[in-house]
């Protein structure tokens, strides 16, 4: 997984509470066995019209946003199904940074294991860096120092530090958890004992 | 100290915590289904993984299989790609699969407590955010991403932060025409769809106990819909009564130990919950949504709100959004909205109770001229089970098309999908712009409710049908 440290990029704004996953990426892209190739449909229905043209005013539609890496949202951003097609059609795009006043939970996590940082700030600062936005200039994330700098000023944001390392270091969750192979022998082996029927 | 049902069963699978409270979770039970998990088995391959504990998966194509004929293969070329794939993930790792043409074969969360793979107690995970449903049986159930999918595969275990605790007392008893999909519908109107989100949710109260084990599932299976980790209901007799003699169920001693464990699994009386809401079953009637999301309720005597008297700016805008989606007008009456399609089915309501339900109410009558309607068993056992009843007849001479089961117009990954601007009825789970095809207007209800709209062709209330 690519490491995150730290990310400068004009944020896109999209000014709207409960995007679901459905919106984010369709199902009709569900069908693929890849990871990679989604960003071209990220946000689908928003993005093209039913011809499957461009739609002119969505903002990722529209430089410099159609190279943004800094996604802004309203809250409760990524709800509704699991579909780990929703990070992988971000990142693909290019985006590795989604702000909002809050996340939907198995969207959050989906995040962490994708190397896409989920930062939660209040609905003011997402304000605030939406009207820094307009002046199409760069914003800077930088994880280590949790903060995101803009202009002359800076807000800063709180996340797991164990989340946090993940993201810094780009770390294999399957490889770590592995390395603690005797834990689950020894929880399996009372479990056979006292819940032999599992 | 006294402890939640969740404390229960979390400390239960607890295999290693960290000093920051992150922590390793034993998995007894996973579920995985075509759509997502490919990209977890090419993860394993890459990386030469195993499969740590293969008898504790299970595996079935469910989410873009044909519900018509599938004698002849499944035409479309991405899906028949999916569905090889399964099938030869599972061969490569040992994995027991129901596959299409399989008796067994369903939705995911349908055959789980159907075969007694689902059990009390356990943890039980799935790609998919509707393995809340397994919690009306007092399992800790909830959807998982691919990464984590490929996590449990080759671990057992999953990497958890531990959640607060919620729970929902529902009291008294429902009025008449009211049914467990009315209860979560009214539950997530009232907290929110991000109300849940940090919490499991406890549901509880009189109305819970006196619910079926099924009418259970379709109240467990929307917790996701209010945003929260799981949804738990602690096991009772009609639980374990259940379970008796399931395929996969514990036998002989071993059923004897199982449900002796299995009747631990209850909050102590002087549990703390981090939040708690009560819910009086009287103010609950037969509901309908009207928007884009679960939370956009209202009774079906009701109206189509006004935004204009919404104060939150955000959500004002949203309800905007959602009225111009679904080509509705503030303040019409929910009753004048005509409805295109109906759907019975979904791992919300797909069961043989929901289709007896239906059935008893649309026996001897006809849907409206200008309707279509399917019912999608959400089994091949269900489907069985209803031929057997003679409720396949009752809907096919009513006008419903009667289908082969998965998950169909729920997210339409198939071919069963609205056209931009058309109607639905739906008993499903989500009504998310563009969820049942792209422009499709859903409206989620009740089995009952859903063949209410089907009889008169427009949104209906099913105490007027009788």
């Amino acid at each position: 997984m690519e490491k995150f440290i730290k990310l400068k990029s004009i944020p896109a704004h999209i000014p709207l509470m409960n995007i679901d996953t459905d919106m984010i990426i369709p199902k009709q892209f569900l069908k693929t066995i890849k990871r990679t190739g989604l960003g071209k449909s990220l946000f689908y229905e928003m993005r093209y019209d039913e011809s499957g043209k461009l739609i002119d005013e969505f903002i990722l539609n529209n430089d410099p946003y159609s190279k943004s890496k800094i996604l802004l949202a309203g809250k409760n951003f990524g709800c509704g199904s699991s579909r780990e097609h929703a990070p992988w059609a971000l990142i693909d795009f290019g985006i590795r940074c989604v702000i909002s006043p809050s996340f939907a939970d198995i969207f959050y996590n989906n995040c962490f294991n994708n190397g896409i940082l989920p930062i939660i700030i209040d609905e003011k600062s997402i304000q605030e860096l939406y009207e820094y936005s307009k002046r199409k200039e760069e914003i800077e994330v930088d994880l280590n120092e949790q903060m995101i700098l803009y202009g002359n000023k800076k807000l800063t944001f709180d996340i797991e530090p164990a989340k946090k390392k993940r993201l810094l270091e780009g770390l294999d969750n399957i490889g770590l958890s592995l390395k603690k192979i005797p834990n689950i022998e020894k929880f399996e082996n009372s479990m056979n004992k006292t819940k032999p029927w599992i | 100290m006294s402890k939640t049902l969740y404390d229960k069963i979390w400390d239960d699978h607890l295999v290693h915590e960290d000093n920051d409270g992150t922590a390793l979770l034993y998995v007894d039970r996973h579920l995985v289904h075509e759509v997502t998990s490919p990209q977890a088995f090419e993860g394993l391959r890459i990386q030469g993984r195993q499969v740590r504990k293969p008898k504790l998966t299970l595996a079935v194509p469910d989410h873009n299989v044909p519900t018509t004929d599938r004698s002849k293969g499944i035409s479309d070329k991405q899906s028949k790609i999916q569905v090889d794939t399964l099938r030869n993930n599972c061969k490569e790792f040992g994995i027991n699969l129901f596959d299409v043409n399989d008796k067994r074969q369903g939705i995911v969360h349908i055959i789980g407590p159907e075969q007694g793979f689902t059990q009390p107690g356990t943890v039980i995970v799935c790609g998919d955010s509707h393995t809340a449903t397994h919690g009306a049986f007092g399992s800790l159930a909830f959807g998982i991403g691919t990464s984590e999918v490929e996590h449990v595969l080759a671990t057992q275990t999953l990497i958890q932060k531990k959640s607060k605790n919620f729970r929902v007392n529902v009291n008294g008893s429902l009025p008449a025409g009211v049914t467990s999909k009315d209860v979560i519908l009214k539950i997530i109107g009232t907290i929110g769809t991000a109300g849940g989100t940090g919490y499991v949710i406890e549901f509880a109260g009189e109305v819970i106990r006196n619910l079926s084990v099924e009418q259970r599932m379709t109240i467990c299976n929307m917790t996701i819909e209010a945003g929260a980790r799981a949804g738990l209901i602690a096991p009772d007799d009609k639980t374990i009564e259940y379970f008796k003699d399931r395929p996969m169920s514990p036998k002989g001693d071993n059923w004897t130990k199982a449900v002796a464990h299995w009747k631990k699994l209850f909050s102590d009386s002087d549990a703390k919950f981090d939040k708690e809401v009560n819910i009086d079953a009287k103010e609950i009637e037969p509901l309908v949504t009207w928007g884009t999301s679960p939370q956009d309720v209202s009774p079906i005597t009701g109206e189509v709100p006004d935004p204009e008297k919404e104060k939150d700016k955000d959500r004002r805008i949203a309800m905007y959004r959602s009225l111009e989606y679904m080509g509705l007008k503030p303040k019409m009456k929910i009753s004048d909205i005509k409805v295109d399609k109906i759907f019975i089915g979904s791992c919300t309501n797909g069961r043989i109770e929901d289709l007896r339900l239906a059935a008893k109410l649309l026996k001897g009558k006809k849907i409206a001229s200008d309707v279509s309607a399917m019912v999608v068993p959400g089994s091949g056992l269900v489907k069985k089970q209803a031929e057997e009843e003679g409720i396949d007849k009752v809907f096919k001479n009513a006008g419903f098309e009667w289908r082969e089961p998965g998950c169909s117009m729920c997210l339409g990954m198939n071919e069963d999908q609205l056209s931009s601007k058309e109607r639905c009825a739906s008993t499903s789970n989500r009504n998310f712009e563009g969820r049942q095809g792209r422009g499709g207007r859903t409206h989620l209800v009740s089995p009952g409710m859903a063949v209410a709209a089907a009889i008169k062709g427009y949104l209906a209330d099913v105490r007027e049908i009788n």
